[in-house]
């Protein structure tokens, strides 16, 4: 058994259980959604688990498509974990609404399958397919409670933003390749470094369009708008998975690329872009932390403070070194324990309160639940960036990436955005702990959403008290 | 490409046009003098001998009729969906290989056929009959009426739905004789023997698609007289309606031809039988190409022959059972074609 | 001057006409036309390029297949009241929009005739590149695993299709 074998196992593993097995149970249990989600989620571990075997593999698969073992395999782990923590989530939430349907957890795998092609990416064809795999899943689980009209609007308009974003996208590969004369991402890049690209004005254009197509995706300034309504339109649990981990699987694919299209050092062009990104970037801290402190829907303002992180991430690309590259991964993993966390707490009390994510059903939580309020006060913690939790950490990697490189007016924007986000998150700590319920409210178990939120919780700790447990893993690759 | 091949290329057109349009008048007469036969009457027969000018008499009919167009209908594209449904037969026609190579000109060499060397011939016909669907749904949505409108998007339905099995069916033979061009489809045949004996199943799909397609009985339902009086050419008169109608009978002529070309192996006379050696000619000499035209357009007209008869002994398919027809019998077993079609070469290929 | 140039001169004047014919008729059938006509020229540069197979599938994929559910769409819902639903055309969106296509084709044309070496011609190995043949062999080989994977998107893509169209979702209880 050869090691390329070996590699791309978790790819093979979701793909065949996927598309051969899991498509043979449905057609034959009708209606049975626990066996399909028991399926679905020994799925996912199974496939997390082959990744964590396929993690010593070194080198590229399928003639340079896709890249494995190291970096990808991590962000197999890291997708399919998120995935695990959704579908739990979801079960009670779609259970709640009568909506509980197989398919919505085949969608659900299948865009972990497209995020975990968008990391192994070595091709541009293949980021493209893995990408157009997650938004495809994402477009109709934004729209999968079909009679709720907010949640019709968030799919409509995601699908519509989405598919000029892909065109952004597209048009950009193409011109990479008419510029370089290959899809392959080392070969841009040594074209890119070497200066041989046969036509560079096309390259150039192909850069600035796949970043605006990619910024799209991790929902940066000036691409953001979508966001805030998308996410709050959504079924909670469908943001909470896409605001997560389509963010990861975005920021995986958007490290390798730029990486091999502004290879560090090369100067003229690349830098002016760098440039741009990094005003994109502070840009887009400012718009989501400020925009995010007028919310009164927590829902909204969650939606908000996730563009913001957006901008925090791309830090690391701007800072394009190493360290910027393992500060995003760092970051990511954080944040995607933080924000689903949060996420999946909005959810539950949306389903107890009717609409419950206006920030007066917020007020007295900590005394009708004291471990959610304890709970989604770490996590809101972890966000502004407080230690001793993740959040805290990640920041600190990516601020000291940048300045690393060079870019201490960025890190500047970026702290002074950091308070500014303190206000509206401490906020909602206030409303939980210091102001008394209007009267008493019926109560529900949260069934397998407690073991998201929990394991959620858990890991912000870890990661925050013993960041190098993470550390330590990236920085074998 | 010079100048003197140019007008050549031209002039070929012009003349495989002019022939189309006439057999598609003459397929008129055959389909009302096979119908009468069928009903036991005697059929047209006042004009000219045995009723045999019967076709120009009804081209100068519609020529001399008013062309009338609805107050309410969107008049350009009720003049150009007839268009479009004739363009699409004739470009048809110019990838179908009517004939081997017949005489050679400053070394290029030209028979009836236009470009029968084309290497995607098969794609540019399932590309042209998806097209035609805008000629039938366009002349139903122009008219402004319940009736045409009806029609039209019955029909689009139909063709849209029955392509699918179509374009597969024709994957098997390709698979067979290796090759997207129809001229190397007809020698692999020639050399082989006929696909119809190894496509057979593939051979029955592509005949009932091919009848829908060109929205024959029993599928005619785009223009079901009972239910949507004339369906899509409710609203057409004079010359456009001839337009649509002849399209319709121009398109049976082309769904006959390629079935010939790609399941009843083109200008072979017998199969397995080297007709040239036993006649003592060359193969690609002047007698043999003729002979070979000869063949290929009586097995092309014997399958418009097929058409007809079908038309006057079937009835009509409900709209549902077509659908189901379409979906989950036809591209099932198209599938199916394909996988066996692909062990079976895999085996004993 | 060759007639593949005289060629590819008049595909692409048709093909701009027609992208312009698509996005100024306020009626959607007459747009949803001309963007018919607009991917037969496409289908002609290709030819006029060599490209044989995108060409004869751009016809059968685009025109043939997608477009004409775009107008079953539309016939389908009958938007007899076009004239309202088009939007009025503001001043600034137009201008803008104009600026931003004229500065998109000063930069490709700078970009096209940035080549250092000036070999803006058709390769001589175009004629072996466009065939079904090359194609095919690549997809099989080199691309096979995106071509695969692509086998996946086409199910999630079935699947939400299904999922919005058909599977009826009870809501609050």
């Amino acid at each position: 058994m050869n090691i390329d074998f070996f590699g791309s196992l978790p790819l093979v593993a979701i793909w065949l259980a996927l598309g051969a097995i899991g498509i043979v149970i449905q057609a034959f249990v009708r209606n049975n959604t626990k066996l399909v989600f028991g399926y679905y989620v020994g799925t996912l571990a199974l496939t997390a688990f082959l990744a964590i075997l396929s993690s010593g593999a070194k080198g590229s698969s399928f003639g340079g498509m896709i890249v494995l073992g190291g970096y990808a395999a991590y962000f197999d782990v890291l997708f399919c974990g998120a995935g695990i923590l959704a579908m739990l989530a979801a079960r009670p939430y779609l259970d709640r609404l009568n909506a509980e349907l197989d398919e919505f957890y085949t969608l659900m795998v299948s865009a972990v399958a497209g995020m975990m092609l968008m990391a192994h990416a070595s091709n541009l064809v293949v980021l493209f397919v893995g990408v157009e795999l997650m938004s495809i899943s994402f477009y109709v689980m934004a729209g999968f409670l079909r009679t709720d009209i907010k949640s019709v609007e968030s799919a409509l308009k995601y699908f519509l933003l989405g598919a000029f974003a892909t065109g952004f996208l597209v048009y950009g590969m193409a011109m990479l390749y008419g510029g370089t004369g290959s899809l392959d991402y080392v070969e841009i890049g040594k074209a890119v470094s070497n200066g041989t690209a046969t036509y560079p004005m096309f390259l150039a254009i192909g850069t600035v369009l796949m970043a605006a197509g990619l910024s799209f995706k991790v929902a940066a300034f000036p691409f953001h708008q979508w966001a805030p309504d998308v996410y709050d339109g959504a079924p909670t649990v469908v943001t909470a998975f896409m605001s997560t981990a389509g963010k990861a699987a975005a920021f995986s694919a958007f490290n390798p690329v730029f990486a091999a299209i502004m290879p560090d050092g090369v100067g003229g062009i690349t830098d002016t872009m760098r440039l741009a990104l990094a005003v994109m970037a502070a840009v887009t801290m400012l718009v989501g932390n400020i925009t995010a402190i007028a919310q009164t829907s927590v829902k909204r303002m969650l939606a908000f403070s996730s563009v913001a992180h957006a901008g925090y991430l791309m830090m690391g690309i701007v800072a394009g070194t190493a360290y910027g590259h393992s500060a995003i991964v760092f970051y990511l993993t954080a944040y995607m324990f933080m924000q689903m966390g949060s996420f999946v707490i909005v959810g539950y009390l949306e389903r107890e309160q009717g609409d419950g994510s206006d920030i007066e059903n917020y007020s007295g939580l900590s005394k009708q639940h004291p471990m959610l309020a304890a709970m989604m006060a770490m996590f809101m913690f972890s966000l502004a960036g407080i230690p001793p939790f993740a959040g805290f950490f990640g920041k600190y990697m990516l601020f000291y990436a940048a300045i690393q490189s060079g870019y201490t007016w960025l890190t500047i924007v970026a702290v002074a955005s950091s308070v500014i986000s303190v206000y509206f998150y401490l906020g909602l700590i206030v409303k939980m702990y210091f102001t008394d319920a209007p009267g008493k409210k019926t109560t529900f178990a949260t069934g397998t959403a407690g073991f998201t939120i929990a394991i959620c919780s858990v890991a912000i700790l870890l990661l925050g008290i013993f960041p190098w447990l993470l550390t330590n893993i990236i920085s074998t690759w | 490409m010079d100048p003197i091949q140019l007008l050549i290329i031209c002039a070929q057109a012009g003349m495989l046009v002019n022939l189309m349009l006439i057999a598609a008048a003459y397929m008129v007469l055959a389909e009302r003098k096979v119908a009468a036969w069928i009903q036991g009457r005697v059929g047209p027969n006042r004009v000219g001998p045995w009723g045999l000018f019967q076709s120009f008499a009804d081209v100068f009919k519609l020529y001399l009729k008013e062309d009338v167009v609805p107050a309410a209908a969107d008049y350009k594209f009720h003049a150009l969906a007839p268009i479009i449904s004739i363009a699409v037969a004739i470009t048809i026609y110019a990838v179908i290989p009517w004939s081997g190579p017949l005489v050679t000109i400053d070394g290029h060499s030209y028979g009836l056929a236009m470009a029968p060397q084309m290497n995607v011939a098969i794609l540019i016909i399932l590309a042209m009959t998806s097209v035609g669907v805008y000629g039938v749904a366009l002349a139903g949505w122009s008219s402004n009426n319940k009736y045409s409108l009806m029609g039209g998007l019955r029909s689009a339905a139909q063709m849209i739905s029955y392509e699918l099995s179509m374009g597969l069916a024709v994957i098997g033979v390709v698979l067979i004789s290796g090759s997207l061009n129809l001229v190397e489809i007809i020698n692999s045949q020639i050399a082989n023997g006929w696909n119809i004996m190894y496509q057979p199943v593939a051979f029955l799909i592509f005949f009932v698609t091919s009848l829908a397609e060109t929205n024959r009985a029993p599928f005619d339902l785009p223009e079901a007289e009972p239910e949507l009086v004339g369906g899509y050419h409710t609203e057409y008169t004079g010359m456009k309606f001839g337009l649509l109608y002849l399209a319709e009978y121009a398109s049976m002529l082309a769904a006959g031809a390629i079935m010939a070309t790609l399941f009843l192996g083109g200008w072979d006379m017998i199969p397995f039988v080297d007709e040239a050696a036993l006649l003592g000619l060359a193969p690609d000499s002047i007698p043999m190409v003729v002979l070979g035209h000869i063949t290929f357009v009586s097995k092309a007209l014997l399958m418009v022959f097929v058409f007809i008869w079908i038309r006057w002994s079937l009835p009509r398919f409900r709209y549902d059972q077509l659908m189901n027809l379409g979906w989950k019998v036809l591209l099932p077993l198209a599938l199916a074609n394909i996988a066996v079609t692909g062990i079976c070469l895999l085996l004993f290929g | 001057m060759e007639v593949q140039v005289i060629l590819f001169a008049i595909f692409a004047v048709g093909a701009i006409g027609s992208a312009i014919v698509t996005v100024t008729r306020k009626n959607p059938v007459a747009s949803a036309m001309a963007l018919v006509g607009h991917f037969f020229m496409l289908s002609g540069l290709y030819l006029t390029l060599e490209a044989q197979f995108v060409a004869a599938v751009q016809v059968l994929v685009y025109a043939g297949a997608i477009m004409v559910l775009v107008v079953f769409v539309i016939m389908l819902l009958n938007l007899g009241t076009e004239q309202q639903l088009a939007e009025r055309s503001s001043y600034l969106r137009g201008t803008l929009g104009t600026l931003f296509a004229a500065l998109f084709v000063i930069l490709l044309a700078l970009a096209i005739t940035s080549n250092p070496s000036g070999a803006n011609q058709l390769s001589s190995k175009a004629v072996e590149i466009g065939t079904t043949e090359s194609i095919g062999q690549s997809l099989f080989t080199q691309y096979l695993f995106p071509f695969e994977a692509v086998s996946l998107l086409l199910l999630a893509a079935l699947i939400g299709a299904v999922i919005l169209a058909k599977r009826h979702v009870q809501e609050g209880a």
